[in-house]
């Protein structure tokens, strides 16, 4: 399969893959089943009592794996965010998405969606709820949403 | 540890590459290498290759045993290195290393990449994938732009810098790389020009962006006692490198005004070449998107907190100016063929210094033979900082 077309060099095809991994939650389960409950679970560890979000099964900083979990508080502060036109590949289905990074009181922060605002209500500094939730398509997620 | 000399540079032809596979392309770069230094492939001890995109945007799953087959490399040493964007780096620091510790006398670093054989979209998910995966991408699709992006409106919202500033740094990256004839983009641009092209992820339009680029260097090292007993002219010398990391998930970062691994990769050169950044006559730095270049003249102490937009304007980072930055178009320009770019800007480093063959209106001013390559991989998750000194 020879292709030559005016616009390209002459090229021939690699034999194409369907690629799907199935990734490990057994260490961090809570997490995800507490967000089809609505809850957003961080990781605390037992002995030096550091805050893990995204939840951490394993404590970098004095290396024990004893954990306990933490529901997170609700209310975020905007530090930065962005709305990605062009998206890749598995995101092409979706309408441009508004991603930010948000501080709560517990001073972790949380990189999510925001919806319920328009673009130009997003600013820095910007109050928002952190809401977890199963997607239309099934998907545990958890996104930025206006408070009350 | 032994005295380092860069012998050899080569680079392919930057741009879209569709003519050559990824060990013609390698080709490009070795053979002029080689030329440079006057030596045969068979005299190289060790080969670290720097490529990220191996079975992923290019078919290749052993791109450094196939590309060392192709250039008659094969019997020396070899690996693979992986530091995202600064992979090229990365591969210049294992040459350097090889021979400044005494395992070898002659050693190559060699970068190249082919990010034009897939589709845009399937690009865009491969680089947007190189965070962490499961925590920033799987569930909200952040992009390469994206993540710069995120720094680009917290240091906007900061220091007041706005998008034409950001576009100030794209119209001087394509000015320069119009003078250069490896360069992927060399068409001059206008700042209205940055404005209205189409919003890639807010703010960054499609020109504070690099390209996806096809591309290879290579760049030759060789013990002091080599370089003597090879007689060569001028030699570079590497001066010091320093290196740092930072965090996979971006929410980790305790802001987003600086890349803390720039700082420290920084520090560290500084003090391995024991100098001050004013001693550094010009400078290579990592602007995959325009911000990058915005962050990168605060993180290496050309200017202080919030001062790079006032640097800029100045024109201090133009010939004439106090630090010529990316005379060569830069990664925003030159293009940015990822695990090729930190070998890519060790050859324009040397150029530089040797003053040759570098397009003369386009030759930095030269008074204490001092110039620097920032390479960051990723969104500041890898960091390795060359400094050389002729």
């Amino acid at each position: 399969m020879i292709k030559v077309s005016s616009l390209s060099m002459p090229s021939i095809k690699s034999k194409p893959i369907t690629i799907v991994e199935e990734i490990p939650i057994s260490k961090t389960l809570k997490f995800w089943e507490g967000l089809k409950q609505g809850k957003v679970y961080a990781t605390k560890c037992h002995k030096c009592g550091k805050l893990f979000f995204p939840p951490s099964a394993d404590c970098p900083e004095c290396l024990c794996s004893e954990m306990e979990w933490t529901e997170l508080s609700s209310e975020a502060e905007i530090e930065t965010f962005t709305h990605v036109v062009v998206r890749p590949t598995s995101f092409c289905a979706f309408k441009p998405y508004t991603v930010a990074i948000g501080r709560l009181k517990e001073n972790v922060k949380v990189l999510a969606w925001v919806s319920g605002f328009k673009l130009s209500q997003i600013k820095v500094g910007l109050k928002v709820k952190l809401a977890a939730k199963v997607s239309l398509g099934g998907e545990l997620v958890y996104e930025f949403v206006p408070l009350g | 540890m032994r005295k380092v000399a860069v012998i050899g540079v080569g680079n392919s032809k930057f741009g879209i590459r569709s003519d050559v596979n990824i060990s013609e392309l390698a080709f490009e770069a070795v053979k002029p290498a080689l030329e440079d230094a006057c030596l045969s492939a068979k005299d190289v001890q060790f080969v670290a290759l720097g490529s990220t995109g191996a079975g992923a945007w290019y078919e290749e799953l052993l791109p450094a045993v196939v590309t060392g087959e192709y250039c008659g490399l094969t019997g020396a040493g070899l690996m693979r290195v992986e530091a995202a964007c600064a992979s090229g780096s990365a591969a210049f620091f294992a040459a350097y290393s090889a021979v400044a510790c005494g395992h070898c006398d002659i050693a190559m670093a060699l970068g190249v990449e082919k990010m034009r054989q897939i589709d845009t979209p399937t690009a865009m998910e491969w680089i947007g994938r190189a965070g962490y995966y499961l925590w920033e991408f799987h569930n909200f699709g952040l992009t390469f732009p994206a993540y710069y992006a995120l720094y680009a409106n917290a240091y906007m919202a900061k220091y007041g810098a706005t998008e034409e500033d950001l576009a100030l740094v794209a119209v001087k990256a394509h000015k320069y790389s119009a003078m250069n004839p490896v360069a992927h983009l060399q068409n001059k641009i206008s700042v209205d020009d940055v404005l209205n092209s189409m919003v890639i992820a807010s703010p960054l339009k499609l020109y504070d962006c690099s390209p996806m680029t096809d591309g290879a260097a290579a760049v030759i090292v060789a013990s002091e006692e080599k370089a003597k007993e090879l007689k060569v002219d001028v030699p570079i010398w590497v001066a010091g490198i320093g290196y740092s990391s930072g965090t996979a998930n971006l929410s980790k970062r305790s802001d987003f005004l600086s890349l803390d691994a720039s700082v420290a990769a920084a520090q560290r050169a500084y003090k391995a070449a024991r100098i001050t950044p004013e001693r550094v006559d010009f400078a290579e730095v990592h602007d995959c998107f325009t911000i990058a270049e915005l962050l990168a003249y605060e993180d290496l102490g050309f200017c202080g907190k919030g001062e790079a937009v006032k640097l800029l304007r100045e024109g201090q980072t133009e010939i004439g100016g106090k630090i010529p930055v990316n005379m060569d178009g830069g990664l925003k320009a030159k293009g940015h063929p990822i695990g090729a770019t930190g070998c890519s800007m060790i050859y324009e480093l040397v150029h530089q210094l040797r003053e040759e063959a570098v397009e003369k209106n386009r030759q930095v001013p030269l008074k204490n033979y001092v110039g620097l390559a920032h390479n960051v991989g990723g969104t500041g998750h890898y960091c390795y900082v060359t400094i050389l000194r002729r």
